[in-house]
């Protein structure tokens, strides 16, 4: 199949990037698209069941300070911060999620309770200034030359790009598991409708607990991730509402239905954010975040699968030449 | 086999369930009737777990069913043909079906199943690729009740199948109901359509008000004057 040999040349290329001399400044780039899109498809393997949290910040924000607190405060490595961070954001998801599924907290509801948690945990931070440096951030403390894999901390961009590449790929490979799944049957059933998904023997709470289990636990490794390549957090920028809403619009303008969606998210919003930013400058403040808003805007509203998802759709619509009753069956997909 | 002994059930403050006491018995046929709102829909919801029991006895084979969640109840062999279908209408009827065998008892006897459950309507299989929700009132009928089947059930409760269906789809959801009979499946079915389902079931309840007002055979009921009265209009 071409899909596949696509894929293999797609990944050759990803894999070679480092050893060809890419721009610094690129590298960055790029090492951003793949910790965000991992975060984003991190993200979409709940979101994609109806599940819209809109406080992954929260755990973004506790992956990343956990592993920089442990560091700074314990001389704990990054090797032991970073699963410190995951199993905290896990906790902080069962307390949340527990009660919200057993009580049938859900649709915008549940989204209401996840925003609250994404402030909740941003001004935790803020408010332990004493230990994370509040609102002015926290600089992870320098080992060494800056070179040593016992601090996670890397001079070389490239090395960082490595680690960037196997998150990503190990985000798309948790993704496609949980895709072939049964686990992923029962979340589509539960996500359309909850009654009769248990009256076919789902136990409902359990199965939306682990998804979100998943979830918190990937967000806060990709936190983690973050922090280590930065060197630096910050509330604003990994906690909190703006950061939480970007991971949503980001995976829904990507297409948060299929595996690759959400990084396309990342790529278009990273190159978006990152053009806008260099073509409008600081002439006119704010005019740039502007226009992103209104593109993310018209994104959501004429691709509603998003970029990936829309292209795809386009694709086997053209290829089924538009008879039979795969085609009838996607009308009525799409129409929904 | 199902047993209920003084069941009581209740939505937060409200009972809509008192002292509910009814058994059916391996191979019947049983109905549930009764007006709009008299408790019919609760009485299945409380057997298959989706509703808790607020006080009573609740057995299935002699083991009770009280302190089971409703994914552990499937298991014991009680299969719940939810109100109005309830089918997972972007989901293809054959991923419905699959998903009625989602207990870890029926995955391994999905195929079997599949096939007896498209010998059973042929229909089905004609449609499998098909959304659930773009299947007729009557289709998603026959739908609701192969998903049902999948799970291998002892005892299949109905809650009114006939529910807002054209009355010639009546007549051939009530003729599923017989033949699923014919195959030696139990049913407890809830109706509000009770000439026809007497001439269906062996024996029946009248639920009124959350509580039991009279039972007896299918034809006793039949001949009930009050009940012929108050419900068939003869």
């Amino acid at each position: 199949m071409t899909g596949r040999r696509l894929q293999y040349a797609g990944l050759a290329v990803l894999v070679a990037l480092p050893f060809v001399g890419v721009p610094e400044y690129y590298m960055h780039i790029l090492v951003l698209i793949l910790i965000w899109g991992f975060v984003y498809t991190a993200w979409a393997i709940m979101g994609r069941f109806g599940l819209v949290s809109l406080g992954h910040g929260a755990f973004l924000g506790i992956g990343a300070y956990t592993v920089a607190l442990a560091w700074n405060l314990l001389g704990l490595t990054p090797w032991l911060g970073i699963p410190l961070g995951v199993g905290l954001a896990v906790l902080v998801a069962v307390v949340i999620g527990y009660p919200c599924f057993r009580f049938r907290v859900v649709g915008h509801y549940f989204a209401l309770v996840t925003l609250a948690l994404g402030e909740v945990v941003r001004l935790t931070i803020v408010a332990l200034r004493d230990h994370t440096g509040g609102s002015l951030g926290l600089t992870p403390n320098r080992y060494g030359e800056g070179t040593s894999l016992y601090a996670l901390q890397f001079a070389d961009k490239e090395v960082f790009y490595v680690i960037a590449l196997l998150l990503w790929l190990a985000g798309i490979w948790i993704w496609r598991r949980v895709d072939a799944s049964m686990a992923r049957f029962a979340m589509d059933a539960l996500s359309e409708d909850e009654d009769a998904a248990a009256s076919v023997g789902v136990h409902v709470t359990a199965q939306k607990l682990r998804i979100t289990m998943l979830s918190a636990a990937l967000t806060a490794l990709g936190g983690g991730v973050y922090a280590q390549y930065l060197l630096y957090v910050n509330p604003g920028t990994v906690s909190g509402i703006g950061v939480s809403l970007q991971i949503v619009f980001a995976a829904i303008a990507g297409g948060m239905f299929t595996a690759l969606g959400p990084t396309v998210g990342a790529m278009i919003t990273i190159v978006l954010a990152e053009t806008l930013r260099i073509a409008i400058g600081t002439e006119v403040i704010g005019l740039d975040t502007t226009i992103y808003g209104v593109m993310l805007i018209l994104f959501i509203i004429f691709l509603p699968k998003g970029v990936l998802g829309g292209l795809i759709e386009l694709y086997e619509r053209r290829t089924a030449g538009g008879a039979g009753a795969m085609a009838g069956k996607r009308e009525v997909g799409g129409g929904a | 086999m199902l047993e209920l002994r003084s069941v009581s059930a209740r939505y937060g403050s409200f009972q809509a369930l008192f002292d509910v006491s009814l058994d059916v018995r391996a191979g019947e046929a049983v109905a549930v009737l009764g007006p709009n709102g008299a408790g019919k829909t609760t009485l299945l919801r409380v057997i298959s777990g989706l509703l808790p029991v607020a006080a009573g006895e609740l057995t299935m084979e002699g083991r009770s069913l009280l302190d089971l969640p409703p994914h552990r109840i499937i298991e014991t062999g009680i299969a719940h043909v939810l109100e109005n279908r309830r089918l997972f209408p972007r989901m293809s009827v054959e991923e419905n079906l699959k998903m009625g065998a989602f207990i870890r008892g029926a995955r391994a006897r999905f195929r079997e199943r599949l096939d007896v459950v498209y010998e059973l309507f042929p229909r089905m299989a004609e449609r499998r690729d098909q959304f659930a929700g773009t299947l007729s009132g009557g289709e998603q009928q026959m739908c609701a009740i192969g998903r049902a089947l999948m799970s291998g059930p002892k005892i299949l409760l109905m809650d009114e199948p006939s529910a807002g269906l054209a009355p010639v789809i009546v007549e051939q959801v009530f003729g599923l109901v017989d033949r699923l009979r014919g195959e030696g499946y139990t049913v407890l079915i809830v109706e509000q359509n009770v000439q026809q389902v007497l001439q269906l079931v062996d024996r029946a309840y009248l639920l009124e008000v959350g509580s039991i007002k009279t039972s007896g055979s299918a034809a006793e009921l039949a001949a009930d004057e009050t009940l012929r009265r108050a419900y068939i209009g003869i």
